[in-house]
């Protein structure tokens, strides 16, 4: 199960989306949220989905690959659906129990907001999927450059980030690990109440800690011996530059937005 | 000049209780003495707990010493201002490929090091072509190091050393947690550093298969020089090994023993060609 959270995996291929600068993709996939929020009724949704379609066409990635990390996500997908279904007041009752009811707005709430989470896994996971840990962190160091100045760690927070997004896969082979060995010993994971399970993590979770410490310390190690002596005196390899192909995106970003929000304004069918 | 020489090396690690008083002492390296000139291949035999890693660490400037002095291509490595440039002449491959490569596409952690001593750009590629091309992993500079095998991913570490153009590599067991085909990629991408670009090799492991082929072998034991010399020489002495709880090349082992019982095969037997001409050679002055 935990193996299928597809965010922090990069997936390489040769596309215009893996090509852009980071920065733009930052910048986009926060429009895209921001897209998310305001949109009303079906026209804007339309554009939405289109806009989301076509990105994902581009970038080659195949889109079982992305469909992998919403599995993780179902139950709470579930539970906002049926919630924002039986919770929301509405004009139209169709069925009412107690304090339970299912109105056309809960109708459409619960719809919007299944789509919306959807949605926004997707566009995220389509980030990450298309831009290298270290391209993400190169692109959020360069974007926060600024807050150096007030004394923000800006380059040791990227690279923490970026050491993340690299050992989450590690961590995670590792844990399968320590679970099958617990459970070839006689741990059970699986039956039992909420407590008896959080219980049963604890021979889970102890070595787990420890070898994560182990990894930093090795990786520390191996870092300084690499002359790595924080952010000053840096060159990059691949330095941010932005190129044709990134103004035209910045644009083709900045023109989804605007459109998003006129058809909420006028066509907010069937919200309005 | 020597690229390594150590004069007296001490390291203890000291533990202390909560109150700081010390509870016990472990002497890792007892008064180390070792010299090692520039394009040699040299190889560190011991147990675990022999202090050979640490020995790695001070060439590295990774530790700081007790007692003595180490000097890496001529610098004291105990001096604050020497410690970059002595990691940039000695790089070091350690044991757990996974904990030392530090970027998730390959041609990225093959440029970490010189990103960090400041190499400008176009001179980074360069770099990484050249160092990959070394290691014979080009092909795999856009994957992702999750996906290699253990071998190539180690080859990977090295790669990464070779981008700051080390005068010296150590490698600290980095065959230890590899299987037998990983193993042989590994030893076979040092040698060929050592014999193509003239870099001094350090391999630091518990292999005795491994240090055949080395120009010269140290062997540790409890953080003191047991013995040294060319491998043939130190693999001539069959039963002072046995003593140290060393294993001998099944190869040498077997032509001791066949001396033992008689047969005229002269000492040091590395290979399995040598022992073959030897025995042939017994045959045929038997048979005259």
């Amino acid at each position: 199960m935990i193996r299928d959270i597809t965010i922090g995996q990069f997936y390489p291929a040769d596309s215009v989306i893996h090509k852009l600068d980071p920065r733009v993709k930052l910048f986009a996939t926060m429009i895209y949220i921001i897209a998310l929020f305001v949109f009303k009724g079906i026209l804007g949704l339309g554009i939405i989905t289109l806009f989301l379609a076509g990105i994902i066409r581009m970038s080659k990635v195949p889109f079982k690959f992305m469909t992998k990390g919403l599995k993780a996500i179902v139950l709470l997908l579930i539970i906002t659906s049926v919630f924002n279904l039986l919770a929301t007041p509405g004009d139209i009752v169709f069925w009412k129990w107690g304090s339970l009811q299912i109105t056309d707005k809960g109708i459409i709430n619960s719809v919007l907001m299944t789509i919306r989470l959807v949605y926004l896994i997707l566009g995220t996971s389509l980030m990450t999927l298309t831009t290298t840990p270290n391209q993400l962190t190169d692109g959020l160091e360069t974007a926060l450059k600024p807050l150096n100045k007030i004394n923000v760690p800006v380059h040791s927070i990227a690279m923490m980030m970026s050491i993340a997004l690299r050992f989450i896969p590690i961590l995670i082979e590792e844990t399968d690990k320590i679970m099958k060995a617990q459970m070839a010993r006689g741990a059970d994971f699986e039956s039992g109440n909420l407590i008896q399970k959080a219980k049963s993590m604890v021979p889970l979770l102890v070595p787990l800690f420890v070898s994560a410490f182990r990894r930093a310390e090795d990786l520390a190690m191996a870092m300084e011996a690499r002359c790595y002596n924080g952010g000053e005196g840096r060159t990059k390899m691949k330095p941010l530059k932005y190129g044709k192909c990134d103004y035209i995106s910045y644009g083709v970003v900045v023109g989804f937005l605007v459109l998003v929000i006129v058809a909420a304004v006028l066509l907010p069918f069937p919200q309005g | 000049m020597s690229i390594v020489k150590t004069k007296g090396l001490v390291h203890e690690f000291i533990r202390r209780d909560e109150e700081d008083n010390v509870e016990s002492i472990t002497t890792a390296l007892d008064h180390v003495d070792l010299r090692v000139e520039q394009g040699e291949f040299i190889a560190i035999l011991g147990h675990n707990g022999s202090g050979k890693s640490t020995l790695a660490k001070h060439i590295n400037a990774l530790l700081e010493a007790t007692e003595g002095t180490i000097w890496v291509d001529g610098m004291d490595v105990s001096e604050e201002e020497n410690v970059m440039p002595v990691r940039k002449v000695a790089g070091m491959v350690f044991q757990n490929p996974d904990n030392q490569i530090i970027a998730s596409v390959v041609e990225e952690d093959v440029a970490f090091g010189p990103e960090n001593v400041g190499v400008p750009t176009d001179e980074i590629w360069e770099r990484v072509e050249k160092s990959l091309k070394a290691v014979d992993m080009t092909k795999y500079r856009n994957h992702s190091p999750n996906k290699l095998s253990g071998g190539q991913k180690q080859r990977v570490a090295i790669a990464g050393v070779m981008a700051m153009e080390p005068k010296c590599i150590v490698f600290d067991e980095p065959t230890a947690m590899l299987d037998p085909s990983g193993r042989k990629e590994v030893l076979a991408a040092a040698h060929e550093l050592n014999r193509q670009k003239g870099v001094t090799v350090i391999l630091i492991t518990h292999y005795m298969e491994e240090v055949v082929d080395a120009d010269y072998v140290y062997v540790m034991e409890d953080g003191k020089i047991i013995m040294d010399g060319k491998p043939r020489e130190i693999f001539s002495k069959v039963d002072e090994l046995k003593a140290h709880r060393l294993d001998v090349p099944q190869v040498t082992l077997l032509a001791d023993e066949l001396r033992k019982s008689g047969l005229p095969i002269p000492k040091g037997i590395l290979t399995r060609e040598e022992l073959a001409d030897a025995i042939l050679k017994c045959a045929s002055d038997f048979r005259r």
